[in-house]
């Protein structure tokens, strides 16, 4: 598969610095894995185009640490994954809840160097 | 605009609410009297079986001043104020009198002592429940709706309890003197003693000075130490005649069809008001007094008109209804005294006007005659008893759907064109129907219907087809991947609703193991890690038990894993051990000890075939006529693995003592002399029902050959998570009889090809796992740290085992 490595930019979040985390090719398209950054728990998801998102493990509904092992898919387009638990939707470009806005996750710059995925956890 | 109400119930709380929705920029002020803030009165009982007050208590929309605790003891009109027992002025525009009602204490001498009741507010069922503790009967003065719900309550405190009422039967307000005597018998059943036609004489006392009894007018005595009283309720008007505002002969305060006194600033609503000569108690009518009321005071003209006084409820789980006039030129009455039903409609003297309807036991003519009230008749009145789930055809657009807030097919029906409604949960949050009571919900499913809403089978937004016809394009196709069939038929890349559905469909048809390939992506998470998810994020592991029967040494393998890895276990309701709190990391290191021990999955995660319950049949027990164990194992054997709309559950019992509890299960088996009785969609769980009987006296090879064929043919039409009830219910039991039994489509031999080759390919889904180290490496808790545990994962001990230690959710989302 033919991919382009690519960084989601982030006004809001500043990475101080990239933390590789796996092989781009650990990642099964639509299907997620986490990563432990230091204390925080970050679910990384490659598309079925290739594209990379990573936002916390943290599912905000029931308090567990799944959201990794959500389901991927789309909504009206846009990249999600639905909580394991509950199946509560967020989109994986903005974090938020798509069936509760109230709620979101954070979302966190990932990349492909060398074959290598790394996330910027500031 | 400064509105001040008196009082704080649900008629008081309806009126601020609509007040704040509808924009009210004025201030609001309500005094009550309770020294708590309004709650659900109508679910009073649930409280003392465990529902905390705050899960009672109704919001309070802000900006509204509340003060409790606060009784009114008089109204200035001339200064627009009122003054509280505590000296407290309250000046106002508008105000609204939502006093409610006070219970009604007959006088009867004794009925002062300690240990004599009310049942009205959460202080009254506290004092209850204190005096309950010590007692260990009770008696209830009033056989009403309230004085049953009352006897109830006492039931649950664990009273023997008795039920007094003055008129000749239960529920006279609700029933006629036939359905009394039925109502009667249920609730005698449940153990409660039923003295109808009784007057009482006085309430005694005991050498302490507490209730001791209650004497009946006939002399008898019934033994109590705790009596409530239910007797009626008398309207809260008292500060209505010293203001000089005009009170009915029997109590009430007068008021006009925009729930207006005689002076223009002062509403009266709920049970305090008296409109048009009649004093409403349901708390339908009260809230539509309440939503009127806050119209006329933003300015509107809205109109209380004469309510409906239909009542459906379920005292004791028992099914009482009445709907319209009690009486009728002329009626037509159903009973079934075996099942205690008993049906009774009222028609004009040419039997083609409903007039009204009275039911005990099943009310299920209320749902689908009610709106027919003062109308032509859809059908012959005894036809319609019989056959009430269909008569349900073409209701007026007028006609009066829900009673509780008073909303019309009409308005159902334009709220799902205009808004877009496509369920229930959307009529609800658009029109208020189905919200108070819930009795019409079953109607507003059938406007739903009837409005074509469901005509859209669509899975989601991925895919225009149900769930059947995805299954028959991936059948008849060939088509062997989620990819191929989105592009072709669907759009965009899928979801949690449609991804399971295909996956499911994929593993019906055979296509390897569910976690090759693209599949993989395409599993919930409990098929994607073969274990369940729970509420922590570890997972449970069930391994396969057929037909309940182990051998000691596996018993002692499943202990010894269970203690090795720190799982909690519990027995399970199919006959298996369910192992928890396992992480991610830890699966298949389980999954290997249990696998060398000669286990496999048992396919708890999945949609799939769960277990085969048994009985010990013939082999052992002396009842036993036919071998239950045996032909369990055989079956839970033939069909581990599949693949199903929904989960699949079933049983066999080797008499007809029904021990396995077959009748409750999806495909269930009795054995009789002969051979073996079929039975179909049962279930438990929300929607509880008995399977049915499908076929009788099968030889062993009869009867699989059935199940293949039921359970194939279920697996082909079923939509997305319906269970066999369901979709029995939705195909009919005659039709599904024809194709299995009969071949009506012709399908049957390529229902049991279809059911070899699963037999034919099946394999354990732990052992595939375990046994390929690229699965093997999505068995970690972090891709970067394999061997680290989740860190947020921590158990505590309760009862000599684990159990998660849970994060409170308000923390989660603060």
């Amino acid at each position: 598969m033919v991919f382009s490595p690519m960084r989601i930019p982030r006004e809001d979040v500043r990475a101080t610095g990239w933390t590789p985390v796996c092989a781009y090719a650990d990642l099964l398209p639509e299907r997620g894995v986490c990563a432990l950054v230091g204390r925080s728990q970050i679910a990384l998801f490659r598309t079925f185009e290739g594209r990379l998102f990573a936002v916390g493990n943290h599912d905000p509904f029931s308090g567990a640490q799944v959201l990794s092992r959500g389901i991927v898919g789309t909504r009206a387009g846009e990249p999600t994954v639905a909580s394991p638990m509950h199946k509560q939707v967020f989109s994986l470009a903005t974090g938020v809840c798509m069936d509760d806005p109230s709620a979101a996750v954070p979302t966190y710059p990932v990349r492909v160097a060398h074959g290598t995925v790394e996330v910027g956890v500031g | 605009m400064r509105v001040v109400v008196v009082g704080h119930g649900p008629t008081s709380s309806r009126l601020v609410e609509t007040l704040a929705a509808r924009g009210f920029e004025g201030r609001m002020t309500v005094l009550g009297e309770e020294p708590r803030a309004a709650y659900d009165r109508v679910a009073l009982t649930s409280y003392l079986a465990g529902r905390s007050v705050e899960d009672l208590t109704y919001p309070v929309p802000e900006g509204v001043v509340l003060r409790l605790g606060s009784r009114v003891t008089g109204i200035d009109r001339e200064s627009r104020e009122v003054t509280t027992a505590d000296g407290h002025v309250e000046p106002y525009d508008v105000l609204v009198l939502a006093t409610g009602s006070s219970p009604f204490v007959p006088p009867v001498p004794g009925g002062e002592l300690e240990g004599c009741f009310v049942y009205r507010t959460i202080d009254d069922l506290d004092a209850i429940r204190e005096a309950s503790a010590a007692a260990t009967s009770g008696v209830v003065v009033g056989g009403g709706l309230l004085g049953l719900e009352a006897a109830d309550a006492l039931r649950g405190l664990g009273l023997t309890t008795h039920v007094v009422e003055m008129g000749g039967w239960l529920m006279p307000r609700q029933v006629d003197e036939g359905g009394g005597a039925v109502l009667r018998g249920h609730i005698e059943a449940l153990g409660l003693g039923v003295h109808t036609g009784a007057g009482v004489k006085e309430i005694v006392a005991g050498p302490d000075g507490r209730v001791a009894g209650l004497v009946k007018a006939d002399g008898e005595t019934v033994e109590a130490q705790v009596v409530v009283f239910s007797a009626g309720v008398r309207p809260r008007d008292e500060l209505a005649g010293p203001a000089g505002l005009e009170v009915g002969a029997r109590g009430g305060i007068a008021v006009d069809d925009g729930m207006r006194t005689g002076d223009p600033a002062i509403y009266a609503v709920g049970e305090c008001a008296l409109h048009d000569g009649t004093l409403y108690g349901l708390v339908g009518p009260c809230l539509t007094m309440a939503e009127v009321a806050a119209d006329r005071i933003l300015g509107g003209g809205a109109v209380f008109a004469r309510a409906d006084p239909s009542t459906k409820l379920k005292l004791m789980g028992v099914e009482v209804a009445q709907f319209g006039a009690m009486d009728g030129a002329l009626d037509v009455t159903f009973t079934d005294p075996v099942s205690g039903v008993y049906q009774k409609l009222f028609v004009s003297d040419d039997a083609r006007t409903l007039l009204g309807g009275v039911c005990v036991g099943d009310a299920t003519p209320y749902d689908t005659l009610r709106p027919f009230v003062g109308r032509d008749l859809p059908g012959v009145p005894g036809e319609l008893l019989f056959s009430a789930g269909q008569a349900n055809a073409d209701l007026p657009e007028d006609a009066q759907v829900c009673s509780c807030n008073n909303v019309t097919k009409g308005r159902v029906c334009a709220a799902i064109a205009e808004d877009g409604l496509t369920d229930v949960a959307g009529i609800k949050a658009g029109t208020r129907a189905g919200t108070a009571c819930g009795s019409c919900v079953p109607t507003l499913r059938r406007i739903l219907a009837e409005a074509g809403v469901e005509a859209s089978k669509a899975l989601c937004e991925h895919f225009e087809h149900s769930r059947a016809e995805l299954f028959d394009i991936v059948r008849v196709r060939g088509v062997t991947t989620f990819s191929q069939l989105v592009a072709e038929h669907g759009a965009g890349r899928g979801c949690e609703v449609c991804k399971p559905v295909v996956a499911s469909i994929l593993a019906s048809l055979g296509n390897g193991h569910i976690l090759d390939g693209e599949q993989a992506a395409l599993q919930d998470t409990n098929d994607h890690f073969l274990a369940n998810i729970q509420r922590n994020g570890t997972y449970s592991v069930v391994p396969r038990i057929p037909g309940g029967e182990i051998t000691p040494d596996r018993l002692i393998v499943i202990g010894e894993v269970a203690r090795d890895f720190g799982l909690y276990t519990k027995i399970t309701g199919g006959q298996r051990i369910d192992l928890f709190g396992a992480r991610v990391e830890q699966l298949p290191l389980i999954w290997k000890r249990l696998v060398d021990a000669g286990f496999e999955s048992g396919h708890a995660y999945g949609k799939a075939l769960r277990t085969v319950k048994s009985c010990v049949g013939s082999t052992w027990c002396r009842y036993g006529v036919q071998d239950a164990v045996g032909l369990a194992v055989s079956l839970e054997l033939r069909y581990r693995g599949l693949r199903s709309p929904h989960k699949l559950k079933s049983a066999v019992s080797g008499c007809a003592r029904e021990c396995a509890e077959a009748r409750g299960k999806d495909f269930g088996v009795i054995a009789t002399e002969r051979g073996w009785n079929l039975y179909v969609g049962g279930n438990g769980g929300f929607t509880p029902r008995h399977a049915d009987l499908f076929a009788a006296d099968l030889s062993t090879e009869e009867l699989v050959r059935t199940i293949d064929r039921f359970v194939m043919f279920y697996v082909r039409t079923a939509d997305r998570l319906q269970r066999t009830s369901a979709w029995l219910e939705q195909q009919g039991l005659d039709h599904v009889r024809k194709v299995v039994l009969e071949d009506s489509l012709g399908i049957c031999a390529d229902l049991d090809a279809q059911m070899e080759r699963h037999v034919a390919a099946y394999a354990d889904e732990w052992r595939a796992a375990i046994e390929d180290p690229e699965k093997l490496r999505r068995f970690v808790s972090f891709v970067n740290a394999p061997a680290t545990p989740d860190p947020s994962i921590a158990f505590e001990r309760e009862r000599d085992q684990v159990k998660p230690v849970l994060i409170p959710l308000e923390a989660v989302r603060s």
